[in-house]
């Protein structure tokens, strides 16, 4: 413990030296009760900074060269973009009605937008700021992904309960796979080959074949003392060695931390209340987890699966994005 | 069974490889298609002291049709198809089609009567396979002694609603309580299952009062109510039974004591109410009032979550046989996501829709039922109204 104290001072020295020169990592968080964002260093731990955006902001997603930072502003059909050296709003793009999660896709140029109340997916030229495709798709749209490759977006519909497979050449949906109640996530693998999807009133993780579509896999899990009908999954993120899963279980509070081979769990991570996204840090050496009830942002040590800190952010922490120093 | 299985063999703590089977797409089935009846009784209403909160005519009803759609919004990608038909119970039992495709109610049929009525129709020979979902009437009896093997429930009964009630209590220490009870029939149910609720919770209602007065009391309150209540015994809380919304709104702040108000006014133990706003209810809110141009109430909650509850049958049995359907709701493998934190399931003993049962006052949610600390060796939920051991519903074959 006074270990790690004193290298937080000495890290807080250096940076207080150094402070022209961002070599610390960057968790960017937004706060949908708030209208902003918190930026976290993640070396010391601590919010540094504080910015201003658009209304409810949920989704966020940093440009392939951190460039920018794109964040859904809900309640004011947009996407704000951000210079994350500032944290000033460069210029908004108009994102169809009530824009709640995206996905960049590889070319760096379009992003795949859900919204939510008008059951739509939208793509998005962040360049030209046009919208170049819609696709009707099911009833609340929420979790958007885009497949390493770049061939296949896929959007999830809570009420419809549906994966939406969209062939990004064409933006056609060609397939649709069902899956347990309410998805809200969903999140390929490294490899493209798997795709994870999250049901958080089913309370289970299906894990989808890409090439064919079909459920593989269906995970449940239990903790004691738990109701299993409190475990409602929401946020994935799986490690790019392919080895681990972290979930976020919504009121359950915990983080379940899965082998992504086997698919047993490895543990389960107290966090605060209502844990509703992950986002990586540092090489894949934390993962940090927003707390939407309790408003704080839980940061946990992926080498020893403890809860290393939690920080206070604004009310409603949603999204997170990582900007290495 | 399957589904048992598993969870049998799985390690507590740890994370089960579930048969995928149950969750694949059906293939894409051409020529599925549930025509769905809307049966409604249009009750005459006693006369009510305001002229406040009228009851929107299409109360129920515009539930109905928001789930409807949100049906065909999954149907549209399994091949799917609904329609949902609206028929007048008229008084001499016969039918009116008043709008949709169907002439006569098919065997997928949503009721929105008081119990007599459902009961009437229910026991009707040609109606006997039909799947019937009572959308409105909390009476006791329908999920007990007077239950029936083709209706369900998703409207929660009294016992729910006072259960729910009777949780919060005693979890506030609000152990003394007295009630006042209106004099419509509907108020003695509901003033009976607070009784049941409050004796099941251990509370005591120390003293009961029918409510006699006939002065307007728009006027009045203010003068006559602290009289009526300056007699009750000390307590904790005030309980109101008056269902037809009748007097129950000039109580707050005319007690002689300043206490709080609950049951039918004050802290109200409710299917649904404007003020939820939780687990994604916000987007269930706004589709509603997008097509119905005013609040979701409760009876418009329980006609969205019966036709939803078939509409997820259909999915996932890629059928509309009303047996099928049946089998499928009252099984395991059913679950629906209702907005309301909890997944949404069906006692196998009573047709009854498990259900949270939130406590609001008209611009917040207080706390949502099942309370914390109620435990339940099954599901929580089963805390809420006739549990498997108090029912005497022998309509249902419990596996």
């Amino acid at each position: 413990m006074y270990k790690f104290y004193h290298l937080r001072l000495a890290a807080a020295l250096v940076m207080g030296l150094n402070a022209q020169t961002a070599l610390a990592g960057e968790m960017w968080i937004t706060n949908e009760k708030d209208h902003t964002v918190s930026v976290i260093d993640t070396k010391t731990l601590k919010v540094k900074a504080t910015y201003n955006v658009g209304l409810r902001p949920r989704g966020i997603t940093f440009a392939k060269d951190f460039s920018e930072l794109y964040i859904c502003a809900s309640d004011d059909d947009a996407i704000d973009v951000l210079d994350p050296n500032t944290g000033l709003v460069i210029r908004r793009l108009e994102s169809g009605e009530d824009p709640e999660q995206f996905a960049l896709h590889p070319d760096n140029k379009h992003l795949y937008i859900s919204n939510e109340e008008d059951a739509l997916a939208t793509v998005l030229n962040v360049e030209t700021g046009e919208a170049v495709a819609e696709i009707d798709v099911g009833i609340e749209p929420e979790g958007m992904a885009v497949s390493p490759d770049g061939k296949i977006a896929i959007v999830t519909s809570e009420t419809t309960n549906m994966v939406h497979w969209i062939d990004t050449e064409s933006a056609e949906i060609f397939n649709n796979t069902l899956v347990a109640q309410r998805p809200r996530h969903g999140e390929f693998s490294k490899s493209g080959d798997r795709l994870w999807v999250s049901s958080e009133i089913g309370g289970t993780i299906a894990i989808i074949d890409t090439a064919t579509q079909e459920i593989i896999q269906t995970l449940n899990m239990h903790i004691p003392g738990i109701s299993d009908d409190l475990i409602q999954p929401v946020g994935i993120r799986l490690t790019d060695d392919g080895t681990k899963a972290f979930v976020a279980l919504g009121p359950a509070n915990h983080v379940a931390v899965i082998d992504a081979k086997t698919f047993e769990a490895i543990g389960f991570v107290l966090v605060g209340r209502r844990v509703w996204h992950l986002e990586f840090a540092e090489d894949e050496k934390q993962v940090f987890a927003t707390n939407g009830i309790s408003g704080d942002v839980t940061v946990i040590d992926v080498e020893t699966l403890k809860p290393i800190k939690t920080i206070k952010v604004g009310r409603f922490p949603w999204g997170a994005a990582f900007r290495p120093g | 069974m399957q589904i048992y299985l598993v969870k049998l063999s799985a390690a507590i703590f740890g994370v089960v490889c579930a048969v995928s089977a149950a969750f694949n797409t059906p293939a894409q089935a051409e020529g599925i298609k549930a025509d769905i009846s809307y049966v409604r009784l249009t009750v005459e209403r006693p006369p009510v002291l305001s002229n406040l909160d009228p009851i929107p005519p299409d109360e129920g009803l515009a539930g109905a049709v928001l789930g409807n759609n949100d049906n065909a919004g999954t149907g549209k990608f399994l091949g799917h198809k609904y329609s949902l038909s609206v028929f007048d119970l008229l008084k001499d039992g016969t039918l009116a089609p008043i709008s949709g495709p169907l002439k006569q109610p098919g065997d997928l049929i949503l009721i929105d009567a008081p119990a007599v009525a459902i009961l009437a129709f229910a026991d009707r020979p040609a109606n006997a396979d039909h799947l019937i979902l009572n959308v409105r009437s909390p009476d006791v009896a329908l999920r007990d002694a007077n239950c029936r093997a083709n209706v369900l429930h998703t409207a929660p009964s009294y016992a729910m609603r006072g259960d729910a009630l009777a949780q919060f209590l005693l979890l506030r220490r609000w152990n003394d309580l007295v009630m006042i009870e209106g004099r419509h029939p509907a108020d003695h149910a509901f003033a009976n299952a607070l009784q049941s609720s409050a004796r099941k919770f251990g509370l005591m209602i120390k003293q009961v009062k029918k409510w006699v007065i006939d002065a307007d009391l728009r006027r009045t309150a203010s003068t006559e109510l602290p009289l009526l209540t300056q007699e009750f015994p000390r307590h904790d809380i005030l309980i109101v039974a008056d269902e037809t919304d009748d007097f129950a709104r000039y109580l707050p702040y005319n007690t002689w004591l300043p206490r709080p108000i609950a049951g039918s006014e004050g802290i109200t133990p409710v299917a649904w109410s404007g003020a939820v706003e939780s687990w994604g209810a916000a987007q269930l809110q706004a589709r509603f009032t997008d097509t119905a141009a005013r609040t979701m109430r409760p009876v418009d909650y329980a006609a969205w979550a019966a036709i939803r509850s078939i509409g997820e049958a259909v999915t996932r049995t890629n059928s509309s046989d009303a047996a099928s359907l049946r089998n499928y709701i009252l099984s395991a493998a059913f679950e629906l996501a209702g907005f309301k934190g909890r997944k949404l399931s069906f006692r196998n003993w009573n047709g009854q829709m498990r259900q949270v049962i939130h406590l609001t006052h008209p611009r917040a949610v207080v706390a949502n039922a099942p309370l914390p600390g109620f435990l339940h060796q099954h599901s929580e939920l089963d805390t809420l109204g006739l549990d498997a051991p108090e029912s005497t519903c022998g309509a249902f074959d419990n596996p």
